[in-house]
């Protein structure tokens, strides 16, 4: 039973992704049942892993018994075992707390919603588990082709964003093939603990090298590294709200940690660094884009786009630890990858939460909705204090690993832009929670105004509420239990992942990062 | 000589204030009386902890709380050491009357919310108490930069644009302080430095490159230089004026810009060192840059109309006085230093209480407004008088006691130039505060209306830390054993020189 | 010159279809044209993906065994199967991201009643 473990976190997902279409057909409940359920086992199979990577070491999985080179293997290590279980317990707060306007913003179909949810998780988790190559590919595949169809169902403005989120994502997916067919001919193997010790010897090996560019280029465009960036905004922006809340923590971080498994597992250390700088590359455009990003979330009036502006720097600073490649720096970069999705998950729902309650999205309108919706904003200003990186909370752990890494090399840009991001963090977030509790309500934002996205027809707020003429923010009223408390929840676990960061940073990342 | 002793007295002394954010935040609205009553008997508590600790500490025996670890090898852990202690009991004793102070002042002012006030108050207090007991540097700056969070709510509380702005101007400010701190730390950890503040300096042992000492000094004394208004890093200080009065008292007169000295404190004899920053010269750009400050701020102070930001102006000024003591690196300078930011506090918190009450009784700002207030408001402005008299240093007020040992400390390492700086800016310090004083009660109220004084809960504070200022300059030692515990730090920062003070016991 | 894009005849072959599906993708206004841009895409790789498997004189990887065990086996022999067996599921996710680009088209035109980015960008705006 044990043994079979990972089939339950990625295999589960993947059966119900199909029957949920067609039970919610005729079940409406049954479809939203069962995709909670379903999460609840992956993740729950997620953390059994863990527990027995911690106690037994790192085990393998043959899938269908064919033992490698033969046959596709996964592979769970403390780094994939913890990334899979923040990937599964993220996504079933998020799944929970979106049920009541996922399934309107859906187009009253749960049954496909929830498969698609199912799916994209499917390939998340498959990706973190995987140790092969080319199964990597096709689980990068199922990933994205479920977001492209999450993102597109999100109304007129998504439809675009989706379908150039698509074109993007499928060159982003063909490079990486391309990259693995490279590295395949000159090695022979797609199994990556294979692939690692022949790469040792074929680092001069042109193929290799063109290769190595390939694959950076493909998980690039799908990490949406600087200047790789650009569906991204588009697409979070224009997603419907239960989607953004759920592809924003998890799918560029998964796709992040692709990344990182390439440099943690299949290239060695210090790798072409003599020929094609890959490492260097990443740690450049990762300082570029921790700057870029926070400049650029500053200057965005619709606070999902900001959000996704602040994910391109966030992103980035994963790339930053990647391209450092010391044990610690893979740490801090892992690190961040946990505490980025609960963070930026708390940040997501919260703005969603608001959206489905009073209809706002501008950062200007939010004046004085502190008060009315007291739990989901104080979630809020918790996720954004983390994400500013005041001790203790899980935001600055990470910065403070990443700094130490940059020390240790002597890489004192690297020690300035990430302290410095903080700041940066600092001036978009605070310039919001500066609305939202400093300010007073403003009189209704829509009277004249023919900005579709704040008028109150919005699909989430009720017409009749319309002809009410008090500011649209007095009438707010804080979200019901099931929305709230999982926001509340993972706005906590931002602290409680930085007061315990020793725990998994010490037996979890560290040991990961070092065995590899 | 010094034992610790496992205790959980300092991290009661920090929960404490937290417990009664907490309460503030439950009783809101309903029970204003309740909540408001949680600061005073919170504040009561935690002099009552701090002097439990007070007698162990003399004695040699340092309670300590080890919390959890924070990042692998380095605990959260708190200590009463004898510096942490003065900090620590400043605080807490002056809490108790800002605590009282601040319900006369807020309900006259009609402030509007009024629970989010007292909470970030409260928790801004227990911020401050960890800064004093943090036992190694990376404690430390974590409650440096949630001080510098709690605050940010009691700067913008007016919720006015300047006050927004204000409140920004502060974040940029103390985030940004609070990252070099971040940085040094790091790099310390980096270098396998074990970062627990050690009298004579935890870094005096190491073989370090020059360039890596001045490195780590440009960040740790930059980064506790922001909060204690060193120039060029002073600018939000005046900005932040903005705040109730209460907090101006407090926080921008004790908390918050002491914490910038007191790590200044820290950062001098705990973290490099008498020798260190001897053999660097850094004593020297230290001891310059805040000379500059101490005369340029004076003398800023005098062209200020506005009560308040003229005392902000001085205690810019005034900051300077300590951050110099720690840089003449003796043992006479740093017992002035550490005096002074008793003294300082104990002054100029009654100095912003008086700006706030006239502000309550007659909304006057302005110090060309103030004509014959003394005779309407005799008792509020006669502890003007006395508070200015202390701060300009006319014995026998406790900040004349400071300034004497800086002085003394001056001569001792023979820089005698410094100590004309301190008595030159002392001269000045009388230019800005001497004819407030003579205004209000020498010439005649242009208007007549007739105010009398403020609230007791305002006034009562007013006369009791006024009071003080006189009680500790005669007697330093009664009953909190400031002088003491000051000699104590000096001796063991430097072991190998008698100081002259030698402790009066 | 010509002998070097002789000698590597498939690898110029895959890296001029790249570029033709990449032109398509990002230089046409047409959404249409962009699905056959990653069409072309696809395709040059998984020709990429063949003809590296390529073995001149090689022949079907099926064993042959004369009397029940297969005697002196030389990989040589034989065609690499593997790429080949990658390349149906890549050909199978390719089928997939077209029909889900196809259905995003069809959902497109009845939308907006047009195919072309710059006339949806108009059409957005008012």
């Amino acid at each position: 039973m044990e043994q079979q473990l990972p089939v339950f976190i990625v295999g589960a997902p993947l059966l119900f992704s199909v029957i949920v279409p067609i039970l919610g057909r005729k079940w409406r409940l049954s479809a939203f049942v069962i995709a909670v359920g379903t999460v609840a086992v992956s993740a729950v199979a997620s953390a059994l892993s863990l527990e027995r990577v911690l106690r037994d070491g790192t085990f393998r999985y043959y899938l269908g018994g064919w033992e490698p080179p033969v046959g596709i293997e996964w592979v769970i290590d403390e780094v994939s075992a913890v990334v899979s279980l923040v990937v599964t317990s993220v996504s079933l707060l998020v799944v929970i707390s979106t049920r009541r306007w996922a399934e309107r913003e859906a187009g009253d179909r749960p049954g496909i919603f929830y498969g698609l949810v199912l799916l994209l998780l499917a390939g998340l988790t498959g990706i973190v588990i995987t140790g092969d190559l080319f199964n990597l590919f096709v689980f990068l595949e199922i990933a994205s082709l479920a977001a492209y169809g999450l993102v597109f169902i999100g109304g007129r403005r998504a439809m675009l964003a989706g379908f150039r989120y698509l074109i993007i994502g499928s060159i982003g997916g063909a490079f990486y093939l391309l990259g693995v067919g490279f590295i395949y001919f000159a090695t022979g193997t797609l199994n990556m603990i294979e692939a690692r010790q022949l790469l040792e010897e074929a680092e001069s090996v042109r193929a290799v090298q063109v290769g190595a560019v390939f694959i950076f280029t493909g998980l690039g465009l799908k990490m949406a590294l600087v200047p790789m960036h650009l569906w991204l905004p588009d697409a979070y922006e224009h997603a419907p709200s239960s989607v953004n809340s759920l592809i924003a923590p998890v799918m560029t971080k998964v796709a992040a940690y692709a990344m990182l498994r390439m440099f943690l597992s299949v290239f060695p250390a210090g790798y072409l660094s003599g020929t094609v700088p890959i490492a260097d590359a990443l740690l450049i455009l990762g300082l570029v884009g921790i700057v870029f990003g926070s400049v650029a979330a500053a200057g965005q009036t619709d606070i999902r786009r900001m959000l996704a502006y602040s994910s391109i720097s966030q992103l980035a600073f994963i790339a930053v630890g990647i391209g450092l490649g010391t044990p610690l720096a893979l740490a801090a970069a892992l690190l961040h990858v946990v505490n980025h999705a609960a963070m930026k998950a708390t940040l997501f729902l919260a703005t969603a939460s608001v959206r489905f309650r009073v209809g706002l999205q501008r950062t200007h309108n939010l004046a004085g909705l502190g008060p009315r919706m007291p739990l989901t904003m104080g979630a809020f200003a918790v996720g954004s204090v983390a994400m500013v990186g005041i001790p203790p909370t899980a935001g600055f752990f990470s910065k403070w690993y990443m700094v130490q890494a940059g020390v240790a090399e002597g890489q004192w840009v690297v020690v300035a832009v990430v302290l410095l991001s903080s700041l940066l963090t600092a001036v978009y977030l605070f310039k919001v929670l500066e609305q939202v509790y400093l300010r007073p309500a403003k009189p209704e934002p829509s009277a004249h105004h023919n900005d579709e996205h704040d008028s109150p027809a919005d699909s989430a707020v009720q017409p009749a509420e319309q002809e009410a003429m008090r500011p649209v923010v007095e009438r707010a009223r804080e979200a019901p239990l099931d929305v709230w408390l999982p926001i509340v929840l993972l706005g906590a676990a931002t602290v409680v992942l930085g007061v315990l960061n020793v725990v998994i940073m010490e037996h979890v990342l560290l040991p990961g990062v070092e065995v590899s | 000589m010094n034992e610790t002793t496992a205790s959980a007295l300092p991290l009661a002394a920090v929960l404490v204030p937290v417990g009664a954010a907490l309460l503030a935040s439950l009783t809101t609205g309903r029970w204003p009386n309740l909540r408001d009553a949680w600061a005073t008997l919170a504040g009561i508590a935690m002099v009552v902890i701090a002097v439990l600790m007070l007698t162990d500490t003399l004695d040699g025996r340092i309670h300590r709380t080890v919390l959890l670890e924070l990042s692998p090898g380095i605990d959260v852990a708190l200590r009463a050491d004898p510096a942490g202690m003065i900090f620590g009991l400043l605080v807490s004793v002056l809490w108790v009357l800002a605590g009282v102070y601040a319900v006369g002042y807020m309900r006259g002012e009609h402030e509007q919310k009024q629970t989010r006030f007292f909470a970030a108050f409260a928790l801004s207090i227990a911020a401050a108490a960890g800064v004093a007991l943090a036992e190694n540097l990376l404690t430390f700056v974590l409650f440096y930069e949630l001080l510098s969070l709690f605050t940010y709510p009691l700067v913008t509380h007016r919720e006015t644009e300047t006050a927004l702005v204000a409140g920004r101007k502060y974040l940029a400010y103390t985030l940004s302080g609070g990252l070099m701190l971040i940085g040094a730390t790091a790099w310390l950890h980096v270098l396998g430095v074990d970062a627990t503040f050690t009298a004579g300096g935890f870094l005096g042992g190491v073989e370090l490159d020059s360039a890596t000492q001045w490195g780590l000094f440009v960040l740790l004394a930059g980064g506790v230089g922001v909060k204690a208004g060193v120039m060029p890093l002073h600018s939000w200080l005046p900005s932040a004026m903005v705040a109730p009065t209460p907090v101006s008292a407090l926080l921008h007169a004790v908390a918050v810009v002491k914490a910038g000295v007191f790590g200044m404190v820290r950062v001098g004899v705990f973290v490099f060192g008498a020798a260190l920053l001897d053999d660097m010269g850094a004593w020297l750009v230290l001891a310059v840059m805040s000379a500059g400050t101490l005369l340029i701020a004076s003398i800023l102070a005098l062209r200020h109309d506005n009560l308040k930001r003229r005392l902000a102006y001085s205690t810019i000024s005034h900051l300077s006085y300590i951050v110099l003591g720690v840089a003449l690196i003796g043992p006479l300078a740093l017992t002035g230093a550490l005096l002074h930011i008793v003294g300082h506090g104990v002054t100029k918190i009654t100095l912003f209480f008086v700006a706030g009450a006239i502000h309550v009784r007659t909304h006057k700002e302005n110090v060309s407004e103030l004509d014959g207030i003394g005779r309407q408001m005799p008792i509020t402005m006669g502890s003007f008088a006395l508070a200015s008299l202390s701060m300009v240093g006319i014995p026998p007020f406790i900040l004349f006691t400071s300034k004497l040992y800086l002085g003394w400390g001056a001569v001792e390492v023979g820089q005698q130039a410094f100590l004309m700086v301190y008595l030159v800016s002392g001269l000045i310090a009388s230019g800005y505060l001497f004819p407030i004083v003579i205004r209000a009660f020498l010439r005649s109220s242009p208007d007549h209306t007739r105010y009398g004084e403020a609230d007791v809960r305002m006034v009562a504070p007013i006369a009791v830390t006024a009071v003080l200022a006189l009680v500790w300059g005669i007697a330093p030692d009664l009953p909190l054993g400031f002088f003491e515990l000051a000699s104590t730090v000096a001796d063991a920062a430097f072991p190998q020189s008698v100081a002259l003070a030698g402790g009066t016991s | 010159m010509i002998d070097e894009v002789a000698a590597r005849f498939p690898y110029w072959a895959t890296a001029v279809l790249i570029v033709v599906g990449l032109y398509g993708m990002i230089g046409k206004r047409s959404l249409v044209k962009q699905v056959i841009g990653l069409s072309i895409f696809q395709s040059a790789i998984i020709l990429f993906f063949v003809s590296g498997s390529l073995l001149e004189g090689a022949t079907l990887p099926i064993l042959y065994s004369v009397h029940g065990v297969a005697e002196h086996v030389d990989p040589d022999d034989y065609v690499n199967p593997l790429p080949h067996v990658l390349m149906l599921t890549a050909i199978v996710v390719g089928v997939a991201i077209t029909g889900v680009a196809l259905s995003f088209l069809v959902s497109i035109y009845r939308e907006f009643g047009t195919l072309d980015e710059r006339e949806m960008l108009d059409e957005m705006r008012k």
